[in-house]
């Protein structure tokens, strides 16, 4: 085993380890727990990071197990897998100090937080999966390990989101499987490379890839919440703030998207595609899903529907970048991945910061909520420019370069769509900021549980996490062009993609 | 030869049918051997015959090995057949299959 | 060294009739050393290549003498039975109370049923295999009937009954096939099966006996009460491995036979009869109110995906090869994945006092290593990558995929989300609050270990497919001639 089999494999195993630790921990044993969490969180961010440089610097990491006959378990860190491994490495610290915090004194925290640990470690696995059955193997295994985070409150309505989320996953699931059997029924087993493998199947059986594709985006449809797939993801708001911090910007939603992504480019490639005529029906569906995603988020009261709604629109910028042939978009698109990951989970973290300290869970309720909670509102104030599309928040990155890419493609069209669900994106998102800014607090809040103490208007580490992400997401659009940042890093996945 | 097998035939498919139909325990076990002896006949009747006439040795060896597993097997069955009428006093077996006990 | 095959059963037999004579204590204490000394043996005979060894009792040869015979096929149900043997013997002892009547029974006759499994594997000869299937019957009706309670002697009856069925059934086989042949060693008789008149009669009737003691839907009917009702060790070693044995006789006939009789409308016959099995298995179990018996229904339903492959199994089908693995690698990983759920079942029903679904209310804050093997070995019977259960389901996917059968593709993906159905039925009552606070009793920590690590080997064992497949040495079953 040299180090660049061994960086993989550690990248996974550093959640693994920690979360199997955590199972066999007492509800007691707090300090343990917390020191093996931030361990682990720690650990694979190294580990992330010292792939990401290597990548940049063209190194190769793969690791390589036999699986079942002809069918390796296969990882390897690309400078696609790079992106969405660092944004799960990442936002795994930052969720996992919030979770800390907002789950004290609460039951069942280490089977809490080993679930948790196998989630990332899923995502991880995802990201890095080198060919499409072991993406399908990490795909699984998240579905099972993130329903114990949904149920984890135990109440009806937990459970009920939780069965739904299964009906919906496991669905997915068997389309996905059955487009991976058919597929490699006719290519054999399917490994990720740029310009894809779909392109050998002889001219007469070409019409089948058309039906395998639909299956296959169908499947990861399930998970990235295409419309009309997307039923479970506001059900799943039962869940606790942390768990829908997770599932919406890291794990779950991206992983769809990530997988349509890698279907795209790297089982079907861009230009086959193309050929197939398979790119605008997707990019219509994205279009579809990210205009009624925003007009239900209209219609929500509850804080985090409303956010969830909004997940569902905003994640099909990613596949509608995906879907508009050439490169400017599909930068956009990819960009996006990191964008709306880091945007999305300040905003949940605030909304997790705003239920915690005050009780608050509704929109109307929230007047005035500025002034008691300047900090967390300053950031959601980013989060909520940034999902508009105001420079210099790094949303506004994205939706330039989507709306370039849609130009370039000869599909003027999108830019319409992506004006509408910026106006719509105001009109839920900038009532808020008002009411929360400039209307006045009301005599007291719901459920005070956290006293402001000084400087700290609610626990430090839930607030913490929620102003690193909002300044990310700042400084994401600020420092746009610069160094690694996730546009140059999105850039040079379309550099190497594209031009070979 | 024609026979044998015949006879064989009846008694299999009578034995057959009255371990299916019939609800009495003690009727489904002689069903049960009314079976077997019909398994036997339709043995002996195609069993190649041994140089000079005489029954296949082969044939005797399974077809006693046969009937000692029938004896078993009744055994077993009316012992069972037994204790289940000492713990309920019923005779047959109900029709409800759910069983479902505690452990 | 294949003097040691008469010694894979001579050796449990004599450790069972050892087991009887002795005190409950001594029997208990005989469980460990007895299972090394089995495993031991097995581990022997496995190391030996080439295969098949062939062993003459007596050293008389075929066709007059009794021959043993160790093949892949053999061996991998050797090795499933010390596998499931380690977990229930271990179970067992802590779960029987020292000196209870039942344990006083179990044992002997658990090593018994070990003694039958391996001679119905091991034999070469079609008598044999009909005495075997004898001996394992009257093991497994008296292991089904030990808890003396009413429905559990009700539920041995109708066992024994139907089992009897197919015993005569399976004799009159017998008797037909040596009636053509003139022979009843198995290779001798395949052999001569071409030109016998009513050899397919007799081959047919063999399977229908053979269906039936493998509960083949509509022939189940036995099955739900007997393991549903049985003590739990005992229903995971009748779920995990008693079915299997006649399973693997079903396979060897049929691999015998195929390539000289026509069989196809049979094959088809049998996997229709397998999805049907995988439908209906799946329905029920999602509706029972009592968890061992969900579990009984998942194993009719899991039986269907062992006899799916027959679509395939002709010589000369492009699929023949996948479909013989997949019957394999489904044969262990269901023996081990049910015999888990079955020890999880148990303890869970243990901790909780009744059989009840409804008593599983916050199991998961109770007895939590118990609801995690559940769900585990869950996860395998669903097909979850990348567990055992999993790869079988790979396998009859490429099976059907190659054979452009897409019909069976969406059966096998709906019988996965019919068993995420039932396995998350109980795991989701887990996850709610306690109804009413019960205590645990102590002893259900070591039951929970014990079925969380053999659930543990039904999940990663898809990881060792590959290497599993070639120890077994598949390949080797391969058709011999035309």
């Amino acid at each position: 085993m040299t180090e660049s089999s061994l960086l993989p494999l550690g990248a996974l195993v550093s959640s693994l380890a920690a979360g199997v630790v955590i199972f066999f921990l007492g509800e007691a044993s707090v300090r343990l727990r917390t020191a093996l969490n931030l361990a682990g969180a720690f650990v694979k961010l190294g580990i992330v990071g010292r792939m990401l440089w290597g990548v940049f610097h063209g190194a190769t990491y793969e690791l390589r197990l036999p699986l079942l006959p002809d069918n390796d378990l296969l990882l390897r860190a690309d400078t696609l897998a790079m992106l969405f491994v660092s944004l799960s490495a990442g936002l795994w610290l930052l969720t996992t100090i919030y979770a800390i915090a907002y789950l004290e004194g609460a039951p069942h925290r280490s089977r809490f937080f080993g679930f948790f640990s196998l989630c990332v470690t899923a995502t991880v696995g995802i990201a890095l999966a080198g060919n499409l059955l072991s993406f399908f193997v990490f795909y699984e295994l998240l579905t099972l390990s993130t329903y114990p985070l949904v149920v984890h409150r135990g109440t009806p309505k937990a459970l009920a989101a939780g069965g739904r989320y299964l009906a919906y996953t496991f669905s997915g699931g068997a389309a996905l499987l059955a487009g991976i059997v058919w597929l490699q029924s006719l290519v054999g087993p399917v490994e990720f490379t740029h310009g894809g493998v779909a392109s050998i199947v002889p001219a007469a059986k070409r019409w089948l890839l058309v039906p395998i594709f639909a299956l296959l985006v169908a499947g990861l449809g399930v998970k990235a919440a295409l419309v009309p797939l997307h039923g479970w993801l506001p059900q799943a708001m039962v869940a606790p703030a942390p768990v829908s911090a997770l599932l919406h910007a890291v794990a779950v939603v991206k992983a769809g998207a990530f997988g349509i992504v890698r279907i795209v480019y790297d089982v079907y490639g861009i230009e086959f595609a193309q050929d197939l005529a398979l790119l605008a029906p997707l990019a219509v569906a994205a279009s579809l899903t990210i205009v009624y995603g925003s007009l239900r988020a209209l219609a929500q009261d509850d804080l985090k529907r409303r956010l969830a709604y909004s997940t569902v629109s905003q994640v099909s910028y990613i596949v509608l970048g995906v879907a508009l042939f050439g490169p400017v978009g599909s930068i956009g698109g990819l960009v996006h991945l990191v964008h709306q990951g880091i945007m999305k989970i300040t905003l949940f973290f605030c909304a997790g910061n705003y239920a915690e300290t005050l009780g608050m869970h509704r929109v109307s309720a929230m007047n005035g909520v500025g002034r008691r909670m300047p900090w967390t509102t300053a950031a959601f104030t980013i989060g909520v420019l940034g999902m508009i599309g105001i420079p210099p928040v790094a949303g506004f990155v994205s939706k330039w370069y989507l709306g370039l890419g849609a130009l370039a493609a000869g599909m003027p069209w999108v830019l319409a769509v992506l004006l509408i669900s910026s106006l719509l994106n105001a009109a839920y998102f900038l009532p808020i900021l008002r009411t929360a800014w400039f209307d006045p607090p009301p005599s007291h809040w719901p459920e005070e549980h956290l006293a402001s103490r000084g400087v700290w208007e609610t626990h430090p580490w839930l607030l913490i996490p929620t102003l690193a992400a909002g300044a990310s997401a700042l400084v994401f659009g600020l420092a746009a062009g610069i160094g690694l940042s996730p546009l140059e890093w999105a850039r040079l996945i379309v550099a190497r993609e594209y031009l070979r | 030869m024609t026979l044998w097998l015949a006879t064989g035939c009846v008694l299999v498919a009578a034995g057959l049918v009255a371990l299916l139909l019939h609800p009495s325990l003690m009727r489904k076990l002689l069903g049960f051997n009314v079976m077997g002896g019909g398994v036997f006949l339709v043995l002996l009747a195609v069993a190649p015959r041994a140089a000079g006439g005489s029954a296949d040795p082969v044939a005797q060896a399974l077809l006693l090995t046969g009937i000692v597993i029938a004896v078993a097997a009744t055994a077993l069955g009316l012992l069972l057949a037994r204790r289940y009428r000492a713990a309920t006093g019923r005779s047959e077996l109900p029709d409800d299959e759910a069983a479902g006990t505690d452990d | 060294m294949t003097e040691l095959l008469p010694l894979a059963v001579l050796l449990p037999l004599g450790l069972g009739v050892t087991a009887f004579v002795v005190p409950e204590r001594g029997a208990r204490a005989l469980a460990a050393p007895g299972w090394l000394a089995v495993t031991a043996l097995v581990a022997a005979l496995a190391q030996r290549a080439p295969w098949p060894q062939r062993y003459a009792l007596g050293q008389w040869p075929a066709p007059l003498g009794i021959a043993l015979h160790a093949d892949a096929l053999a061996v991998a149900l050797l090795v499933l039975a010390c596998a499931v043997y380690a977990a229930v013997l271990a179970f067992a002892t802590a779960y029987f109370a020292r000196g209870a009547r039942d344990a006083a029974l179990f044992w002997p006759l658990a090593w018994l049923l070990w003694a039958a499994l391996n001679a119905a594997v091991l034999s070469a000869d079609f008598f044999n295999l009909y005495v075997a299937l004898e001996l394992l019957t009257f093991a497994a009706v008296g292991l089904a009937a030990l808890s003396g309670r009413p429905a559990a002697l009700a539920a041995a009856l109708r066992y024994l009954l139907a089992a009897l069925v197919g015993s005569n059934v399976f004799l009159l086989a017998v008797a037909l096939a040596y009636g053509a042949t003139g022979v009843l060693a198995l290779e001798a008789l395949a052999i001569r099966l071409q030109d016998a008149p009513y050899a397919a009669l007799a081959i047919a009737l063999a399977v229908a006996a053979l269906a039936l003691k493998t509960a083949l839907v509509p022939l189940h009917f036995w099955l739900p009460p007997a393991h549903g009702g049985a003590s739990t060790p005992v229903s995971a070693l009748l779920s995990a491995l008693v079915i299997k044995a006649s399973f693997v006789i079903v396979l060897r006939l049929w691999l015998l036979a195929a390539p000289r009789l026509d069989l196809a409308a049979l094959g088809q016959a049998l996997a229709v009869l397998g999805a049907a099995a995988i439908v209906w298995g799946s329905v029920q179990a999602l509706l029972q109110r009592k968890l061992k018996m969900l579990v009984a229904y998942s194993t009719v339903a899991q039986i269907g995906y062992l006899f799916v492959p027959f679509a395939w199994l002709a010589p000369g089908h492009p699929a023949a090869a996948l479909a013989l693995e997949a019957s394999v690698l489904q044969l262990l990983a269901h023996g081990v994945a049910k015999a888990a759920m079955f020890l999880a079942a148990g303890t869970l029903v243990l901790a909780a006092g009744r059989d009840d679904l409804g008593a599983l209310r916050g199991a998961a804050a109770r007895a939590p290593m118990a609801i995690f093997a559940f769900g585990l070995a869950g996860a395998s019977l669903i097909g979850v990558p990348p567990t055992a259960g999993f790869a079988a389901k790979w396998q009859l996917l490429q099976a059907a995929a190659t054979s452009g059968q897409w019909a069976w593709v969406a059966v096998l993906l709906a019988g996965g989300l019919l068993a995420a159905g039932y396995v998350f039925r109980v795991l989701k009552l887990a996850f709610l609050p306690a109804a009413e606070a019960t205590a645990v009793p102590p002893v259900t920590s070591t039951l929970s270990l014990v079925a969380l690590l053999l659930a543990l080997v039904a999940t990663a064992g898809g990881l060792f497919t590959v290497p599993l497949l070639d120890a077994l040495r598949i390949g080797t079953l391969a058709w011999r001639g035309p």
